[in-house]
């Protein structure tokens, strides 16, 4: 129990001093998983809507693709970008490996699937009630899409919350590509994991108290934002 | 709707304050850098954080490391993924030198390695001087016996020392020889919580803060020295590679200067590190 509040009493002090080298361990964290959440949402609920609202050849071998690729593990990103951004690697030229925008791309590649799939399953909820008057109206595939995605978008903040929780608590690929450079690709997970191996566990536990503290503001902040919407005007 | 709009709006300015604070400190990083690829043990022990301020102080060159085992360190290295190769094992560097993945490498400073296990040492190792005897007792003690099994440096040097014991701990039965793939810090945690022994580099077991029961039963054999190089990866290979800028690290890290900076690296008055890069054939 001592290590506990021993943590507690850490990350406290860490948290009200603000301390520099962590403020910009915590900037970095969301700098990297807003940023990898923004692009995926941006691909990914289009997608799941397409998946879900209209009909083309190979859509059920679309839709279990991404369920399946809800699971895919971290270091298994983590390890193929780092083939692909190696300067032995296609993208090497790019000089892109041990950056942030490394980190970015394999979060973003690691949410997509969840934000498409939890997209696709809402978007087929809403259908059930939407497809008759879509017809009717004789809406194109475009703005079927629109209509849908729209309609849904605040079950959809949960759906990007999901992305977000899953980039930002993940250590496996952003260690692998990022490096765990001190001030340049450090982030929250892959701190935890170095103090982890330091064997300064009280400092550990406390990164992961103000990992959470971090992800509590930011689900705050879209539950406030979604019981706004959710309100009729 | 007057609540509505309130609502919205601190939703709003809450989400804006998480974006500002998402946005990048003003890059304050030099745009001069350069990667090293180096070890754990030079990390975890805090020896970094203590020489590379003064080598930044001085040239205006940032020093970027990612530290791996060994093994990975040098892998890393061979793809043209960082400029300068730091790393503990003279037969592997000796190779990637004669490779040609570099053409020189030097010597910069030594360490030893210790046998760390649980202060009740059931297979009675205390105070011994012979680490191949010390091995022997543990196997035949079947005390459980942590490995790193990453392919570092340490883990290297590990079992070489179980050849010296005429012994190959992946045959052992019993289970008693853990293999656990992870770097020296979870490896100490994992012995701690075990009970077990392990082989560790003095470096990172003096900065090391999860001890539990562990304390150092076998050191001062001469087998235990272990050795650091350093080597620019060669430009000729991957004209990518900082030649100018990694080469003054590696210039630096030999110099008288960058000896005494290693050399003035202390925990608790130990000092961690032995410059050496002026012994011949180290």
């Amino acid at each position: 129990m001592q290590d506990f509040s021993q943590a507690l009493a850490v990350a406290f002090s860490m948290i009200v001093s603000m301390d520099d080298g962590l403020m910009r361990i915590i900037g970095l964290s969301l700098r990297v998983s807003l940023t990898a959440v923004a692009i995926a949402t941006l691909i990914g609920l289009p997608l799941g809507a397409a998946v879900a609202a209209l009909r083309f050849p190979g859509r059920r071998a679309v839709a279990i693709t991404l369920n399946t690729m809800m699971g895919l593990p971290p270091v298994v990103v983590g390890l193929v970008v780092y083939l692909l951004l190696s300067r032995s690697g296609p993208f090497g030229v790019l000089g892109l490996l041990f950056t942030p925008a490394a980190m970015i791309v394999a979060q973003t590649v690691m949410i997509v699937p969840i934000v498409a799939s939890l997209a696709r399953q809402t978007v087929e909820d809403l259908l059930v009630e939407y497809d008759d008057l879509l017809r009717v109206a004789g809406a194109g595939p475009i703005r079927r899409l629109v209509t849908l995605l729209s309609e849904a978008r605040w079950s959809l903040v949960t759906t990007v919350l999901a992305g977000f929780g899953r980039a930002s608590a993940e250590v496996g690929a952003v260690m692998i590509v990022g490096g765990n450079i001190e001030h340049v690709t450090r982030v929250m997970t892959t701190a935890i994991a170095l103090e982890t191996s330091k064997g300064d566990l009280p400092m550990a536990l406390g990164l992961g108290m103000v990992l959470m503290t971090l992800s509590l503001a930011v689900n705050l902040a879209a539950s406030l934002l979604k019981e706004a919407g959710d309100r009729p005007a | 709707m007057l609540r509505r709009s309130f609502v919205l709006g601190v939703a709003a300015a809450a989400l804006t304050g998480l974006i500002q604070a998402a946005v990048p400190p003003s890059a304050s990083a030099a745009d001069r850098f350069i990667t090293v690829a180096s070890t754990t043990s030079t990390e975890d022990s805090g020896l970094f954080g203590s020489i590379l301020p003064k080598f930044t102080a001085k040239t205006g060159i940032e020093v970027r490391v990612v530290a791996k085992g060994t093994g990975q360190a040098i892998d890393l290295a061979k793809r043209g993924d960082a400029d300068v190769l730091f790393v503990h094992h003279k037969p592997s560097e000796d190779k990637f030198v004669a490779e040609g993945f570099s053409t020189l490498r030097k010597p910069v400073m030594y360490n030893d390695f210790v046998i760390v296990g649980p202060a009740s040492d059931p297979a009675g190792v205390k105070g011994g001087k012979d680490v191949a005897a010390a091995l022997s007792k543990i196997a035949e003690a079947r005390a459980p016996f942590v490995s790193r099994g990453d392919d570092s440096g340490t883990n290297k040097a590990e079992l070489a020392l179980w050849k010296t014991a005429n012994l190959d701990p992946a045959k052992a039965d019993g289970g008693w020889y853990r293999s656990i793939g992870q770097g020296m810090g979870p490896t100490l945690n994992t012995a701690a919580a075990m009970n077990g022994y392990t082989l560790t580099d003095r470096g990172t077991w003096l900065n090391f803060r999860n001890r539990g029961p562990l304390t150092v039963l076998v050191e001062g054999d001469k087998r235990l020295f272990n050795q650091y190089g350093v080597m620019l990866v060669n430009p000729a290979k991957f004209p990518h590679v900082k030649a100018a800028d990694g080469q003054a690290f590696v210039d630096w890290l030999v110099s008288a200067e960058g000896q005494k900076a290693i050399a003035d690296y202390t925990i608790n008055g130990e000092q961690l590190f032995f410059p050496n890069a002026n012994e011949p054939g180290a």
